[in-house]
């Protein structure tokens, strides 16, 4: 499980050229890591295919910070 | 009408990166065009081009040093080639707006003959064997040409003109005489004007290959293919870079104690009206933009002391150019000086009006006019003109012209003079 958490806070640190100490759980990706709704759109991509999961519109506007994609992968990812 | 004269210079060409590098490079007589690297070029039928180098070193791009690595990824090489040679020019220039009004006062106006073509060519494939959903939110304005002056004036906070220029191989020219008229016109005081190429790519290189425009005969030698006026040339060569120069309302430009490199005197335009590609047989649109550029300046045939040709080292447009030149200058072809830099760099597309016009105005600087590489056996049509075969010379250059047509039909020339 805290491999997804890995995966995911690495994904952020290298689409949005942040720190690493700045990707923490609660972060946001707009408030906190500087993110517009075009690099949260291409965040979401990179899950999807970091995880292999779809991740439905609608779903996508609901992950604003690294725990939202957190949690969404770990309930949707294939185990 | 207001004067508006060139306070910076930038440039990213295969000769390097920076103006300096790259006229010490220019008139010491070497070649940027080499063998395709980057893609595969085995299939193509011109395996030569005019790469920007890559890397570290002296004159090398470092895409690092304009942008972070985050940001590349929104943005195809057209417009990175844009933002670099705009920071050139914008330091150079030591412009730096302090208040809100200097910046509503400062504009951009960069184009592109072609714009995001690889990219283009990339987010197909991916459509193609990936669906929709997997294009990137960036590939649209990765790609958009006006994207190159948004980026520089985002970068840059400069809240005047926002533009770009397309006329294919024009275009540099075209947004350098399009931007000082904003100038002129009182809708600026200072732009940021310039072109932008980066079309060598596998899409870009077999597409102008079907047009049986490049050259295909010096695969093995990539140094000779560039060749204008040359009995051997059989087309042009690819190249990619930018060129950006910052352009200044004359008294603006004393008031804050600016280099002067030339003022802009002249600016002509037309069209042919004949053909997609091929230059009109007679030479009228180029003859008729060359002779609009000197009535603007208010210049005869006999001031200008050099001519930076289009000169693209295709068998039918050097032969028309040139004849177009002799007929406007007449008499006073005894004493010009006329070259093509492409025969260095290859043909910079959207970015060649605006890489030759500071080649030009560097030229009236230094006093020295760059030369066509590969002149070995001029076509009996250059007989009797000084085309600068192969070396450099020293000469005066109180005003020259730059030639810049393009597909189309699209013709501009622009005149520096210097300025005293």
């Amino acid at each position: 499980m805290s491999d997804i958490a890995e995966r995911v806070k690495k994904i952020v640190v290298d689409h949005l050229g942040v720190e690493e100490s700045k990707v923490v759980e609660n972060a946001s990706f707009i408030d906190d890591l500087g993110a517009d709704s075009l690099d949260t759109v291409e965040l979401v991509m990179a899950f999807e295919e970091e995880f292999g999961v779809e991740i439905p519109d609608d779903a996508a506007e609901k992950i604003l910070s690294v725990k939202d994609a957190i949690d969404f992968i770990k309930a949707n990812a294939a185990a | 009408m207001r004067r508006v004269v060139v306070t910076g210079l930038g440039m990213v060409t295969p000769l390097g990166v920076g103006h300096t590098l790259n006229w010490e490079r220019l008139i010491s007589a070497t070649s940027g065009i080499r063998g395709i690297t980057g893609f595969d070029a085995s299939d193509l039928a011109s395996k030569v081009a005019g790469q920007v180098p890559r890397g570290t070193g002296e004159g090398d791009f470092d895409a690092d040093t304009f942008v972070s690595p985050k940001d590349q990824r929104k943005m195809d090489d057209f417009i990175l080639f844009a933002i670099a040679a705009a920071q050139e020019a914008i330091k150079d220039s030591g412009w730096i707006p302090q208040t809100d009004e200097e910046r509503e006062r400062t504009g951009v106006m960069v184009g592109s003959g072609i714009g995001g073509l690889p990219g283009i060519a990339d987010g197909a494939v991916t459509l193609n064997e990936k669906g929709p959903r997997r294009l990137s939110p960036f590939f649209i304005p990765a790609c958009l040409i006006n994207l190159a002056s948004g980026h520089i004036s985002i970068q840059h906070g400069f809240k005047g003109p926002n533009h770009a220029v397309v006329t294919a191989c024009s275009t540099g020219a075209h947004a350098i005489g399009d931007a000082a008229r904003l100038i002129m016109w009182d809708d600026a005081d200072v732009m940021v004007a310039g072109g932008t190429e980066a079309a060598v790519s596998r899409l870009g290189v077999g597409g102008f290959a079907a047009m049986r425009a490049l050259s295909t005969g010096f695969n093995d030698t990539p140094e000779k293919a560039s060749r204008p006026y040359d009995k051997d040339r059989d087309g042009f060569v690819i190249g990619e870079g930018a060129g950006v120069v910052v352009l200044e309302e004359l008294e603006h430009a004393k008031r804050r104690g600016a280099t002067i490199y030339a003022e802009v005197v002249g600016y002509g335009m037309s069209g042919d009206a004949h053909h997609i590609s091929a230059p009109a047989e007679d030479g009228n649109g180029g003859f008729r933009a060359m002779k609009a550029a000197l009535k603007r300046a208010g210049l005869n045939p006999s001031d200008i002391d050099y001519v930076n040709a289009h000169g693209t080292s295709t068998p039918l447009g050097d032969e028309i150019e040139l004849g177009a030149v002799k007929r406007l200058f007449g008499d006073a072809m005894d004493n010009l000086a006329m070259s093509s830099t492409k025969s260095a760099i290859g043909h910079l597309l959207g970015a060649a009006g605006a890489v030759e016009a500071i080649y030009s105005i560097k030229a009236i600087n230094h006093g020295i006019v760059p030369p066509t590489l590969n002149l070995e056996n001029p076509s009996e049509s250059c007989l009797g003109v000084n085309l600068v075969p192969k070396v450099a010379q020293e000469r005066r250059v109180r005003a020259a012209l730059s030639n810049s047509f393009g597909f189309g039909g699209t013709n501009a020339s622009l005149v520096f003079k210097e300025f005293a």
